[in-house]
């Protein structure tokens, strides 16, 4: 009861500090100076429109008050993995869009969808017409297990599965066979910890976020009960944050089914720990104690110690029926902690399996280095390596982890060595750069049309327009031809 | 009494003035709103009684505002545009950490019961102190009046940055 009139106080809060920051905005509009494209002013390009660029381009504008910010988005529509990766049921971390759009809206900012960089238009050619470029287009990829059955019908990658139950117009299509009692996730960050969390909440729960009603539609339909999410470390070696455990214990009609002998010494370690990683080992060690319930129709549990060998065919041999996993033991201690096979392997029989195990960078442009075994763009505090002029932000800056405010921090660090480097003269602004006139003007000979973000506004209205008559905050638009024409009708 | 609470506001008012550089709010609304304060009897803690709460952002630059009672600090910062990157990200709803504030320890043994809701995402935060709470979580009272809150210093990003204590 406590924490309803909490959060409805917030809900009036948050709506009262939304309408304060516009009428600021409109103040700072009405009596501040214009900066218009002063032949001086340093003009930035940014690319990708998800956090790390929107986060950059906010601090560039802040920092340099004669600075132009173009961004430069693969899709017609912005805001990345905060539309795409962030789960339908925390729409509280989706109110950064809230600051994006101040962003995206401000004189000096414009945001240009539907260019493919890398392909579309080469970075060399954005770095002739910028006096830098920041690259922060994040990681589309995903870590593969490398293990025989990988490729079986019932497997999927969390990125892809956490795209199609989130709208991302290219997994639109997975439709994941749910009739399976048991389902297994590998890995144990906040992501497999999402999708643990979709596949077992009620979906009356559900239907009233912007998750798309096609995967509610499999989902309402689903025979998952139990969901295992597989580490190959311990419980003190967890990626997850609490935050994410908490909803897992929180969960309606749901049980933890957990193996006390995974936890076995855990209790001795617990004093000498950081408050942080103690408050989380004692929540799971509550849920351990806690168990189930028999009231409780449905479970999670995770298991720890285990790694992924090979995925087991059924009778068709398509079908995944289950997963073999090898047994570990820990060796080492601190972050060096590592797993170690004991050669005992074990049978988990599950018909869903979904790779949990991390995200990954591509290279964007043979130009640009590259570090293939780390996946990141090479770089000293956000300055790319062997490069003038070009800097990255976000996860091709320093891999997938970490939540929104880590990228949050880590791009306006970038963006402050970028103005560093502009006042010191590393980054040349005595010659004109013509910016985005040039690059749309390239684009247009290439057929390429770009979606403005007043361009994106018809869209978030069209999908609010459906949301609306469905209960929902939004139903996102799954094809980029109907959001293109959206855009430009 | 009553005059010399006058002049005690007015002295502080003139601390309002000294406020970043940056910072683009027109400062001179303090002088018009301190001669009201003076008018209004204090004593009873009234909802429209002005608390003086002295912010220092990650610069280390200090900000000095008088705030309504029962304001958070997190709506504060928000209204009066005080000069803090990035604060309050997910708008009040305890869901990140970016409104993380430092308090002065007598002040922070006063303050309301944390929730283990706000905990988890403090565990989330750059440079986590004992005596550290979410700005959103905090309302403003009349007994806070003159304390001093902090935002953790930028991190020195010369040897290498620390990650969120988060993601590992």
């Amino acid at each position: 009861m406590k924490r309803m009139t909490m959060i409805n106080f917030m809900k009036g809060s948050v709506m009262k500090i939304h309408r304060l920051s516009r009428a600021y905005r409109c103040l700072s509009a009405e009596g501040g100076v214009r900066v218009f494209s002063s032949a001086s002013g340093p003009r930035v390009c940014v690319v990708g429109g998800g956090p790390a660029g929107f986060y950059t381009a906010q601090q560039l504008l802040k920092a340099r008050q004669d600075a132009i910010v173009d961004i430069y988005e693969r899709l017609p529509v912005p805001f990345g993995l905060v539309r795409f990766g962030v789960a339908p049921d925390h729409p509280e971390v989706k109110n950064v869009i809230n600051t994006f759009t101040q962003t995206a809206q401000h004189e000096r900012c414009s945001f240009y969808g539907n260019v493919n960089v890398g392909k579309d238009v080469t970075i060399e050619e954005l770095r002739r017409a910028y006096h830098a470029v920041v690259l922060s287009y994040g990681a589309e990829g995903n870590r593969s297990m490398k293990i025989p059955g990988e490729d079986l019908s019932g497997v999927f990658s969390a990125k892809d599965f956490v795209g199609w139950y989130n709208g991302l117009p290219s997994n639109k299509e997975l439709c994941p066979d749910l009739s399976s009692e048991t389902a297994v996730i590998l890995g144990q960050g906040n992501v497999a910890l999402d999708v643990a969390r979709i596949l077992l909440s009620p979906v009356d729960m559900l239907k009233e976020t912007d998750i798309t009603q096609n995967s509610l539609a499999v989902l309402a339909g689903s025979n998952v009960r139990r969901v295992l999410v597989v580490g190959r470390r311990g419980p003190l070696q967890i990626a997850c944050t609490i935050k994410e455990v908490r909803e897992m214990v929180n969960l309606p009609n749901t049980g933890a089914d957990m193996l006390p002998s995974d936890f076995e010494g855990i209790a001795e370690a617990l004093k000498d720990l950081p408050r942080p990683r103690k408050r989380l080992t004692e929540l799971m060690m509550k849920a351990v104690k806690e168990g189930r319930d028999d009231k409780d129709q449905k479970c999670w549990g995770f298991r720890f110690f285990r790694s992924p060998v090979e995925v087991i065919a059924g009778a068709d041999g398509r079908t995944a029926t289950g997963i073999r996993l090898a047994l570990n033991k820990l060796e080492g201690s601190g972050e060096g902690t590592r797993a170690v096979p004991t050669g005992q392997l074990e049978d988990l029989e599950c018909g869903l399996i979904i790779s949990s195990i991390g995200y990954k960078s591509f290279p964007i442009d043979p130009t640009v280095p590259f570090d293939p075994r780390r996946a990141i763009v090479p770089n000293a505090m956000g300055r790319v390596q062997d490069t003038t002029g070009l800097y990255c932000s976000g996860w091709v800056k320093r891999g997938p982890t970490g939540v929104i405010a880590t990228t949050m921090n880590d791009s306006f660090d970038t963006a402050r060595v970028l103005v560093q480097d502009m006042e010191a003269g590393e980054v040349d602004l005595s010659v004109n750069k013509p910016g985005a006139q040039a690059i749309t003007a390239l684009l247009r000979t290439r057929g390429v049309r770009t979606v403005l973000f007043p361009q994106w506004e018809k869209i978030n209205a069209e999908e609010e327009k459906r949301g609306k008559s469905l209960g929902k905050p939004r139903e996102k638009l799954l094809d980029v031809d109907e959001m293109l024409k959206i855009a430009w009708s | 009494m009553a005059s010399r609470m006058c002049v005690q506001v007015l002295a502080r008012s003139s601390l309002a003035l000294v406020c970043h550089p940056g910072s683009t709010r027109p400062h001179l609304r303090f002088l018009h709103t301190a001669p009201k304060l003076c008018s209004q009897s204090q004593q009873n803690g009234s909802s429209d009684s002005k608390v003086l709460v002295h912010f220092v952002n990650q610069s280390g630059v200090k900000s000095s505002v008088f705030v309504t009672e029962g304001e958070s600090l997190l709506d504060v910062v928000i209204k009066k545009n005080l000069d803090i990157s990035g604060f309050g990200a997910c708008e009040g709803t305890l869901a990140c950490s970016t409104c993380h504030l430092i308090f002065e320890e007598s002040v922070y043994d006063k303050l309301e019961p944390i929730v283990d809701e706000e905990t988890d995402m403090l565990d989330l935060a750059y440079g986590l102190t004992k005596t550290s709470r979410l700005g959103c979580q905090v309302t403003v009272e009349h007994w806070m009046d003159g304390m001093t809150v902090r935002v953790p210093h930028e991190i020195n990003d010369q040897r290498g940055k620390q990650e969120a204590v988060s993601s590992k």
